[in-house]
């Protein structure tokens, strides 16, 4: 039935995942062979590796093709989600050098599990089969599962390892099961084959039952990578055990993964159900927006309070996907982006106070901060003010991209519940402002981050502002993809 | 100049940005530069004064610029006769504010010149915004610096009132931003005079009107969501409190005339009614309220209420008044002169206006007792006209205007608000005239017990006299306090134009006519 063939023209269409494979490679044997004094280099390498791969994408952006007997497609969105991948990606791992050497965590095996989860991602971002796609979120995932024990030392870091492996695997079941279904109907893993069958019009009742159960199982399974209510048991545990880098990892580049898998799986392959799987991702989005909202207020651990805000980010982004047209994906595309540029500034804001085993996880922590480090508590300022969607910000735009499309689909009252959990919500991003401004600090913390951590944390500051005065160019981009 | 209003937005804020960079650590420099540039500011808006032309309601110095493609969103600034006199009042009062912070404020000097700054360049980009979108990311902006103000440099509890300020004016304005969304879906624009003439029916009117009357009537604030301005008023620095009180509450009465009127008309007209009602519960209970103050500034934050209340009633007093005739000339309810109608809303006007030099000199008042004894009980005070004599003059001025005596600003506007709410009803323009004895009851039973009298406290009896910078602030407050109340005349005339196209457009109805 499935006919490989094999063309060596096709691989230039792969050439950022070869080369990051490659670069993989070399890194670890790299870092196997080399003497104590060149270890630091492997960060480089990494970091090197990752800017090489984003320009080889960038190179790519306008080229379409599906290679690999259809298991692999290249298109605009692929390339620049694969583009921002590694951008994110680079900034994250400028946070995590730095949270690695405060705590004693650092060992070169972080970075190449980055890379490779990173490679599982872009596996997923271009996946054009529903085994492409499984390939690409368990690459990514057992990589995840091992950098979170990597604080083999610390119990939550193993409690939170293992929790993300069970349910992780769950979910991967659930999700294997429902493609399972699809195939069983559709006779085939190509999205493109099951976007065909499930287009045709003379589908038995039979076949329309089966086809509908195996995408609540996908929507489940893609819910449970994004960390959507109910499926979110596992985000404030895991995003508070894991050591501080994971968190920002794991809440800031995997999602642009998931959302692309979202994406084909939902739009690409079943987008004639699209007014099936949107009440399915309504209820989702509603409830994830709504419990995020409700439980952070109580939380006095600020990763676990971050974890409930990127599940009501993450419901905001659903919401995008619930109108079923264009401008609705962009938006929710664009609100992902905004999202990881600012989960990127508050893990980072959180890690450049880290110092010599100090861990500032307890909104506690802040006290007084603005006194001691007035730059940075600014940009924890516009971070949270960002986050909560107060102008002129970008998380303002994104949320106000959401609503226009929301609302222009005729969904006036899902936009006013958006928007009063928004209002709730900012009660306690204004808490850690309070913290810091508001309160007098009890002992003093002062910021001894090196350079690289300083400056790549103040521009990722200032771009929130700046893209939030300029935001036209992002948002049609986001747009674009579709 | 072409770009004046855009140098009068950024100005400020570059300044902020410049006051932030110069730091604390420098805080005489962080002091004259803020000076500096507020004074230019001031200077650069009295300009915009001289240009204006009060002949014609069109907008003025418009400048327009594409912003956000994807939405159609411009930078497009603009002013009429109704925006006019707000920026000039903006500009005032920041000068006002810095000055008056001179030496009070000690902690983060830098910081707390550089929101002033900034709110003050937010503030008149929300009175010079064409774009709704541009209008609401000024409108919520500006609720940042002076969350901070209260929250730092704030009393005892800034903690708590700080954060009710930002979520209750945040929790009105989302409603705003739908209803604005919503409009946009419809007509493709978000430009403000593209809404005027979106034809909506009385349905969407009413929502739109309702959310747009939650933004406005809590920043206002009308009754019954006012609770926060006690709250924000007694917690913040006296700055915080002018600016709050000269300022931030206008922005809520501009929405009225900017957004509700000429967007709603219809939903306006229909209810009215409601709108006077609260209007005059604010006016009658609120002032009672004040009464029973023992807090000085409480007592002053109730009166603002009490009086902002004219200006509502004022706005909404006019659907009562007047109706547009079927030949498309405005034709009188019961009999009254259409000047009635301006009466109105003209008076709305003067009372933001004459509200903000009258509620900033009271605050500074206070300021000034509770910099030297900090205490804004009234009952620590007694007495005060033995020690601080000048100081005494100022403030017993002051209050007269706030009880509304003629020759004084806070006469002229509620007289006018008065007089047309007589021709809309009598029992409007009863109740509404009890503030003239309630307002001068609370103010001046305040005044008694705070300035005359013997003195029970010996700490009043060490106070000392203001200085000359206190003087000098107080001196111009005076004087705009009585130009305002003995030659209203030239703030009207440049009112008078925009305000007759307001009222046009709000008895239009844009509702398909049946015949």
């Amino acid at each position: 039935m499935m006919n490989f063939q094999f063309n060596a023209s096709e691989l230039i269409f792969a050439l950022p995942e070869l080369f990051l494979l490659s670069a993989i490679s070399i890194i670890l044997l790299f870092d196997l062979f080399a003497s104590e004094r060149l270890k630091p280099l492997t960060y480089y390498l990494t970091q090197l590796a990752l800017i090489i791969t984003g320009w080889l994408a960038f190179d790519l952006i306008g080229e379409s093709a599906t290679i690999f007997s259809g298991t692999f497609v290249l298109d605009t969105m692929g390339s620049t989600f694969k583009v921002f991948i590694m951008g994110f990606a680079i900034i994250a791992l400028v946070y995590t050098r730095h949270y690695l050497k405060a705590h004693e965590l650092l060992r070169n095996e972080y970075f190449i599990l980055a890379l490779m989860s990173i490679l599982g991602m872009m596996v997923m971002v271009s996946g054009h089969s529903l085994l492409t796609l499984y390939m690409g979120l368990e690459i990514m995932s057992l990589s995840l599962y091992a950098l979170i024990a990597s604080a083999r030392d610390r119990s939550v870091a193993i409690e939170a390892a293992l929790k993300y492996f069970v349910l992780g695997a769950i979910a991967s079941g659930l999700l294997l099961y429902g493609m399972s279904m699809i195939y069983g109907i559709t006779g085939s893993l190509d999205i493109a084959q099951i976007s065909n069958f499930a287009r045709a019009s003379t589908l038995a009742s039979q076949q329309t039952l089966i086809l509908n159960f195996g995408l609540v199982f996908l929507v489940i399974g893609v819910a449970f990578k994004l960390g959507a209510v109910p499926f979110h048991m596992w985000v404030p545990d895991v995003y508070q055990g894991s050591p501080t880098s994971v968190t920002m990892f794991l809440s800031t580049v995997p999602k642009i993964a998931a959302i692309a898998l979202l994406i084909r799986l939902l739009i690409d392959g079943l987008g004639d159900l699209q007014h099936y799987w949107s009440d399915l991702l309504m209820i989702i989005a509603v409830l994830s927006i709504a419990l995020g909202s409700l439980v952070a207020l109580m939380q006095s651990n600020i990763k676990r309070m971050l974890a409930y805000s990127t599940i009501s980010h993450i419901g905001f982004v659903l919401l995008g996907f619930v109108t079923g047209v264009v401008e609705g994906y962009g938006a929710a595309v664009f609100y992902i982006l905004v999202y990881i540029l600012m989960s990127l500034a508050a893990f980072g804001s959180i890690i450049v106070l880290n110092k010599n085993g100090f861990e500032a996880d307890q909104i506690s922590d802040y006290q007084g901060l603005s006194k001691h480090s007035p730059w940075f508590a600014l940009i924890i300022l516009v971070v949270m003010l960002s986050m909560a969607g107060v102008p002129p910000f970008i998380g303002f735009y994104s949320k106000l991209f959401i609503l226009q499309q929301v609302i222009a689909e005729g969904y006036v009252i899902l936009a006013v519940i958006a928007v009063v959990f928004a209002v709730i919500s900012a009660y306690y991003y204004l808490q850690i402002i309070k913290t810091m401004y508001f309160d007098d600090a009890d002992k003093e913390i002062t910021v001894s981050a090196p350079l690289d951590m300083r400056v790549v944390l103040s521009i990722n500051g200032i771009l929130i502002l700046l893209v939030g005065l300029m935001p036209s160019f992002w948002m049609s981009l986001s747009v674009s993809l579709f | 100049m072409d770009s004046l209003l855009s140098l009068l937005i950024w100005l400020p804020i570059l300044g902020a940005v410049l006051v932030l960079l110069i730091g604390n650590n420098r805080i005489s420099i962080a002091r004259w530069v803020s000076v500096s540039i507020s004074i230019l500011v001031f200077v650069l808006s009295v300009t915009l004064f001289l240009d204006f032309d009060t002949s014609t309601s069109a907008m003025q110095f418009v400048e327009k610029a594409s912003w956000i493609g994807q939405f159609n969103v411009f930078y497009h600034l603009g002013i009429d006769g109704i925006s006019m006199p707000l920026i000039i009042l903006t500009t005032f009062s920041t000068v006002l504010v810095i000055i008056a912070g001179w030496e009070v404020i000690k902690n983060r000097v830098a910081d707390y010149m550089a929101a002033f700054l900034m709110m003050e360049g937010l503030i008149i980009g929300v009175f010079s915004s064409m774009d709704s979108m541009l209008f609401y990311v000024f409108w919520e902006a500006s609720l940042i610096p002076m969350l901070l103000i209260i929250g730092v440099w704030g009393g005892q509890n800034r903690v708590y009132a700080s954060i009710k300020f930002f979520l209750y004016t945040f929790l009105g304005s989302v409603f705003m931003l739908v209803s604005l969304i919503y409009m946009y879906n419809l007509s493709g624009s978000f430009a403000i005079t593209d809404m005027y003439t979106l034809p909506l029916t009385l349905t969407q009117q009413s929502w739109i009107f309702w959310a747009f009357f939650l933004a406005f009537a809590v920043k206002v604030p009308m009754f019954p969501v006012h609770t926060w301005l006690p709250d924000a008023h007694v917690q913040a620095p006296t700055g915080g409190s002018v600016i709050l009180a000269a300022i931030m509450l206008k922005m809520g009465g501009y929405g009225f005339f900017r957004f509700s009127l000429p967007i709603t008309p219809d939903a306006s007209s229909s209810f009215a009614t409601i709108v006077i009602i609260l209007s005059l519960i604010a006016i009658v209970y609120i002032g009672f309220v004040a009464l029973v103050q023992k807090d000085m500034k409480k007592l002053i934050a109730y009166s603002s209420i009490s009086h902002m209340g004219f200006v509502t009633l004022g706005v909404f007093v006019v659907f009562s008044i007047m109706k547009m005739g079927a030949d498309g000339q405005l034709v009188s309810i019961n009999g009254s002169s259409i000047e009635s109608a301006y009466l109105g809303l003209e008076g709305a006007m003067i009372q933001m206006i004459s509200h903000g030099f009258i509620s900033a000199a009271m605050f500074l008042v206070v300021g000034v007792l509770y910099d030297r004894l900090h205490s804004r009980e009234i009952s620590t005070y007694g007495g005060v006209i033995n020690s601080m004599p000048k100081f005494t003059g100022f403030a017993v001025l002051f209050a007269l205007a706030n009880a509304g005596l003629p020759g004084t600003s806070g006469f002229v506007g509620e007289f006018m608000v008065i007089l047309g709410a007589l021709q809309a009803n009598f029992w409007f323009a009863f109740l509404a005239a009890t503030t003239l004895i309630i307002g001068a009851a609370y103010t001046l039973w305040m005044v008694k017990r705070v300035f005359w009298g013997p003195i029970n406290n010996p700490d009043v009896s060490s106070l000392s006299d203001i200085n000359n910078r206190e003087l000098c602030i107080f001196a111009i407050l005076a004087t705009a306090v009585l130009l305002m109340g003995m030659y209203p005349q030239p703030v009207i005339e440049v009112m008078h134009t925009s305000v007759i196209n307001l009222l046009e457009q709000a008895l239009t109805t844009k509702l398909p006519v049946s015949l």
